[in-house]
């Protein structure tokens, strides 16, 4: 079983649209939306749930009002600036809590509690490019990474169930937490990157995230006729460092278009954007390893 | 006063209206980038840097001939950052968020403070506009912690200079976004009208505005896609402070690395605009609609 990301470092240079594109002409496969922050692949292939699972991450300090003697130790310790005297008491603020549990630890009055965390939900869903395995994590919460690791591990057990050979995931924008989480076990990384300052920048940012953590890696040049020059280092760079570019999609509103239907762009009546999108798939089942 | 511009879904244009919002900007302004793992503020501002730093995090530093094995250290880590099993002690350092628990929690006081390498903060002048940014090391898997050392810089420098600041946020709306504009007096929501730019936004809204700042959305792209976004704003109340046409001239000229402010005046006429009505959202007696008109 082989496993694929698509990532791009910057946003918005079309990861979903394409990772879409790509579960519709790939056989035999999971899909995997592992942009959990802000996930967009289920507008496209509107699943229906089967399976919600809550997740629950980490914990957070809670002063209680009763018990605390004033004395302002937690917020001495705090290295994050969470606990503050209002006027009323000493206040956690859930934005900036880590969850380290130092305050919990060394209150003289044992005032402050220390629930677990409700961040989010998973699902897996039926969509008609088959399985998807995807999460919400609720808005403002923390540690997406290990939400993307249950994610994987589900997609990986439901492809062995199912005798699928693929997993096909989308991945986030960035660099950090998530994305790194994401790379754990892929065999092959496909960045999608835009001919502008910030597309090239960012791709080399991701490129070297790849290097470090030896996951093989190809590029897609989308938008790539907005600017030829910025294309032409873009593809310099590739060919420096050896990454195959395997596909030169034109700027096309086509895409949108697509999106506002809820489909894919492959599903629209054929163009010259679909037919490369065929020949890139090809080309990415060949580096992954993956026989027809 | 900070404004932060900030998107939920990536690729909206928050680079591009935090830096032409910089350059239109009516007295001395800061554009401080706080996507640390991609940042791209200085591609557009161009700035001459004129100073940078490596900016490192506490996490422990055992001294083993002190330590007695008693786990205090690896009972209280939240992150499994140290581990104790029988009489050996184990540090991973990447996995420590820098809470100080184990050095103040061992009775032995074995535990001293080590550092990680976070990446770089860099400052400096383009023009009129000062630059401020940080740069997360590859493989450096948190950007918070060097996000609140880009920001403690933020405080100093504004301070001694006065002034406003433009931060440029990271995409999403988990922890990283959320830090960005933890500390702003106004947020700005860049997006486009397409079903992923309003599905991110919808999120983006939900993660903010539990913050009780004020908020405006800004409207890339416009002309493309549908009409759920203006919809979505006029039922929350939410004031639209600009729009941005959707147009291939424009998106060419960022692909070129211009300041699309820079690219007519009516485009610069834009985000003057955009800058007037942003000071109108946080004086503290008008209320929100009147941003709307």
């Amino acid at each position: 079983m082989r496993e694929i990301i698509i990532i791009s470092g910057k946003g918005g240079t079309g990861k979903t649209s394409l990772t879409g594109a790509f579960g519709h002409l790939a056989a035999n496969k999971i899909i995997c939306d592992l942009d959990v922050d802000a996930p967009d692949l289920h507008l496209l292939l509107q699943p229906t749930h089967e399976r919600q699972e809550e997740f629950y991450s980490g914990h957070e300090a809670e002063i209680v009002r009763d018990r605390c003697d004033g004395c302002g130790l937690c917020a001495t310790m705090c290295q994050f600036g969470a606990i503050r005297e209002n006027g009323a008491g000493f206040m956690v603020d859930p934005v900036r809590c880590e969850g380290c549990k130092v305050c919990v630890a060394f209150c003289p009055s044992e005032a402050i509690r220390f629930p677990e965390k409700h961040c989010g939900q998973w699902y897996v869903s039926a969509t008609r490019f088959g399985p998807l395995v995807h999460a919400q994590l609720f808005p403002g919460a923390e540690n997406s990474g290990r939400l993307v690791m249950i994610l994987k591990q589900q997609a990986k057990e439901l492809a062995k169930a199912r005798g699928a050979d693929l997993v096909l995931c989308d991945g986030a924008p960035g660099i950090g937490c998530p994305v790194i989480s994401s790379l754990s076990g892929a065999h092959l990384a496909v960045a999608v990157t835009e001919p502008t300052p910030s597309g090239r920048h960012d791709l080399t940012r991701v490129a070297e995230l790849c290097r470090h953590f030896q996951t093989a890696f190809a590029v897609i040049i989308n938008k790539h006729d907005l600017n030829p020059e910025e294309a032409a280092r873009i593809e310099a760079f590739c060919q420096a460092e050896s990454y195959p570019v395997i596909a030169r999609l034109p700027h096309d509103p086509l895409v949108t278009r697509a999106m506002v239907q809820g489909l894919v762009v492959t599903e629209l009546p054929e163009t010259a954007f679909s037919r490369e999108l065929g020949h890139a798939w090809t080309r990415i089942e060949a580096l992954a390893g993956l026989s027809r | 006063m900070i404004t932060a511009v900030a998107s939920g879904k990536g690729g909206t244009g928050k680079t591009t209206v935090a830096a032409s919002l910089a350059t239109v900007w009516d007295g001395p302004v800061l554009g401080v980038d706080l996507d640390v793992e991609e940042p791209n503020l200085h591609l557009f501002l161009q700035p001459v840097i004129q100073g940078s730093q490596m900016a490192h995090m506490m996490v422990p530093a055992v001294e083993e001939a002190k330590c007695t094995y008693c786990g205090a250290c690896s009972e209280l880590c939240q992150f499994k950052a140290i581990s104790v099993f029988n009489q050996v002690i184990l540090t991973f350092p990447e996995m420590c968020h820098g809470c100080g628990g184990c050095m103040a929690i061992c009775p032995e006081k074995a535990i001293s403070s080590g550092q990680r390498e976070l990446g770089e903060i860099s400052w400096g002048r383009a023009g009129d506009v000062g630059f401020l940014a940080g740069k997360l090391r590859i493989g450096e898997a948190m950007s918070p912690p060097l996000m609140r050392m880009v920001k403690t810089r933020l405080d100093v420098m504004l301070a001694a200079e006065g002034g406003d600041a433009i931060i440029d946020a990271p995409p999403g709306v988990s922890c990283p976004a959320v830090n960005a504009v933890l500390d702003s007096d106004v947020i700005l929501l860049v997006t486009e009208p397409t079903p992923f730019g309003v599905y991110d936004f919808i999120l983006a809204c939900e993660a903010f505005a539990p913050l009780g700042k004020p908020m405006g959305a800004v409207i890339n792209r416009a002309g493309l896609g549908n009409d759920a976004i203006y919809r979505f704003c006029r039922e929350k109340g939410l004031p639209i402070l600009a729009e941005i046409p959707y147009d291939r001239a424009i998106a060419e000229a960022y692909a070129r690395g211009r300041i699309i402010a820079d690219l007519s005046a009516g485009l610069k006429s834009t985000f003057v605009a955009l800058r007037d009505r942003i000071r109108d959202l946080t004086k503290p007696s008008q209320p929100q609609k009147a941003a709307h008109a």
